[in-house]
């Protein structure tokens, strides 16, 4: 172990070594690097996340045809600094009536639920928070957080609009969780293991190939829990003018906006985790354990970039369609993913892997076809009902 | 005493006094969340005992889906958030000789216990949760529980599943 192959590690390990020189004892220096560690993983995800503001700004510019920040700094760089001043500098209101210390606790909590990911994001194969056995769970466990978060705002903020925010918000968020979990049980199902880090080491072929489904039902639901366009109904401007969040201002608004910026680019890391190899792609991980972090990185921009797309693409869901899709769609065709990824592991196990990937891949393609021809027959036989009653009517006015 | 005690002794103290906040305090949104800070205490135990998945289950189920269901029914169905009652009623002295006398039994049971000087085993590195998935569905442990509890739990699926459908029937007539 040396400081070329190894850094974080190694430094970690330098540290511990001046505590210990300090005269602190074994366990609690080990816990006092551990803190610092965790200290420094969230700094620099915050810095990250003021970089995504422009990000973020910069990219849905150009999908509506504009050029973006463009004044501050070169490419508008320095644009979210001035943003952060500007919230900084607004005045700090809390509304008449409201439950002060859940007011003001929530927007701490959103953005913590977000940050509490990182903590098993496997950034490399020597750079992690913790390889928890545990992990897949761990993700949704966070999300319940986040819902806590928005419950929380919508209701201390002594607001109709942001009580019917939350409302929406807790509708939306149980019903896509269960598709969620059942999703990402087929990684746990492929790999064995509930560690991201195992589920990365062990995609030789992306998981995305073996179910591009499953990676389509996780990204719907992650959007969903996100709260994003195309289900971003607990916020709907256009109905409940901002929802969960209408009475927060300045730096409190600020903390719910960089937490749903840094909530999906998190997600993207997730998805590149879960579908597409993780930190790996095709040998350059093993370069550099920075290299692979920046693999990871790329990967993560890449799924971020694909949820704006989307969001900023696709016009808003109405309420009953997102109950529909998620009840009568998502969460039966998950079921029924998970039990032919299964039983199709089982057979295929020992068989040439081009043999299994190809299997497990027609498998996808086969589910999602009969899917959508049932999907087909169900709506074709709601057009003929309609029709039917509508002749009906026709013919006894007719009379 | 190590860092494991100092974190043991003062997730207890906010674990009771959470659970003291969620019976004393009297607005019911309150309650809810004070009783989802003890959740979390809770979790911090299991998580200091090394049962990762029971931690992580603790959070899913009972602050993901039961609490928040508490502080939705909460909002739903009441007008006047505070509980204007009183807080105790005539058998409080009763309740409290109880809960003392079985504090007090507790107590000189956990003294008069034989205390073991050796720790239990580590479980670090071990594969607790492969070992749990193994042992609730074979046959020589967990099998049956399992599948009763899956079995009762489809049941109430469906029993809701039906009651929905009905009043939906009744609706359209």
């Amino acid at each position: 172990m040396n400081f070329w192959t190894d850094p974080v590690n190694v430094a970690a390990e330098w540290l511990k070594d001046v505590f210990i020189g300090w005269g602190m004892t074994d366990p609690y220096a080990t816990a006092l690097v551990y803190l610092l560690g965790a200290f420094l993983l969230v700094a620099l995800v915050m810095l990250l996340d003021v970089f995504l503001v422009w990000v973020e700004r910069k990219v849905v510019a150009r999908f509506q045809d504009r050029i973006g920040p463009n004044r501050v700094g070169p490419f508008g760089l320095i644009q979210p600094f001035a943003d952060i001043i500007k919230l900084i500098i607004k005045e700090d209101i809390t509304p008449a009536g409201a439950d002060k210390v859940v007011y003001n606790l929530a927007p701490v909590l959103s953005l913590a639920s977000v940050l509490l990911l990182w903590a098993i994001l496997p950034l490399s194969a020597l750079v992690y928070g913790v390889d928890l056995n545990v992990a897949v769970l761990y993700l949704v466990a966070a999300g319940a957080l986040g819902t806590l978060a928005v419950i929380m705002a919508g209701w201390s903020s002594n607001n109709k609009y942001a009580l019917l925010g939350a409302f929406r918000t807790v509708a939306q968020m149980i019903s896509f969780e269960i598709p969620m979990v059942v999703v990402l049980l087929i990684p746990t199902i492929l790999t064995g293991s509930m560690s991201l880090k195992t589920i990365v080491e062990r995609q030789d072929i992306w998981y995305v190939v073996l179910t591009p489904l499953g990676f389509v039902i996780f990204l719907i639901s992650a959007i969903a829990e996100l709260g994003r366009a195309p289900f971003d109904l607990n916020e709907a401007e256009s109905e409940i003018v901002a929802g969960f969040h209408i009475e927060y201002s300045g730096m409190k608004f600020g903390l719910f906006y960089a937490g749903e910026l840094l909530h999906a680019f998190t997600f993207g890391g997730f998805m590149a985790v879960l579908f597409f190899g993780g930190y790996r792609f095709f040998g350059l991980e093993q370069i550099h354990p920075l290299v692979a972090v920046l693999i990871l990185m790329v990967k993560a921009l890449l799924g971020y970039w694909v949820i704006m797309w989307i969001k900023y693409t696709v016009p808003r869901i109405r309420i009953d369609h997102m109950l529909a899709l998620n009840w009568k769609f998502l969460t039966p065709l998950a079921f029924a993913l998970l039990v032919v990824t299964a039983v199709m592991h089982r057979l295929l196990g020992g068989t040439q892997p081009w043999v299994y990937a190809l299997g497990l891949f027609l498998s996808n393609v086969v589910l999602l076809l009969a899917a959508l021809e049932i999907l087909r027959a169900s709506a074709r036989r709601q057009r003929r009902q309609e029709e039917a009653v509508l002749s009906a009517v026709a013919e006894t006015a007719g009379h | 005493m190590d860092a494991s005690q100092i974190i043991f002794g003062l997730t207890a103290l906010l674990i009771i006094f959470s659970a003291l906040r969620v019976v004393t305090t009297r607005n019911m949104v309150h309650a809810a969340l004070w009783l989802i800070v003890t959740l979390l205490g809770v979790t911090v135990l299991y998580a200091l005992l090394q049962a990762n998945f029971l931690a992580v289950v603790q959070v899913v189920v009972y602050v993901g889906a039961i609490a928040i269901l508490f502080i939705f029914a909460i909002m739903l169905t009441r007008r006047e958030m505070r509980d204007g009652g009183p807080q105790l009623n005539k058998g409080w002295p009763l309740a409290a000789l109880i809960s003392l006398a079985v504090f007090g039994g507790l107590l000189a049971l956990l003294y008069n216990a034989p205390v073991s000087e050796r720790l239990a085993a580590s479980l670090e590195g071990q594969d607790t949760l492969g070992a749990l998935g193994q042992a609730l569905v074979s046959p020589d442990a967990y099998v049956l529980p399992f599948e009763v509890a899956s079995v009762l739990l489809l049941a109430a699926l469906i029993g809701a599943v039906y009651v929905a459908l009905n009043k939906k029937q009744e609706s359209d007539k």
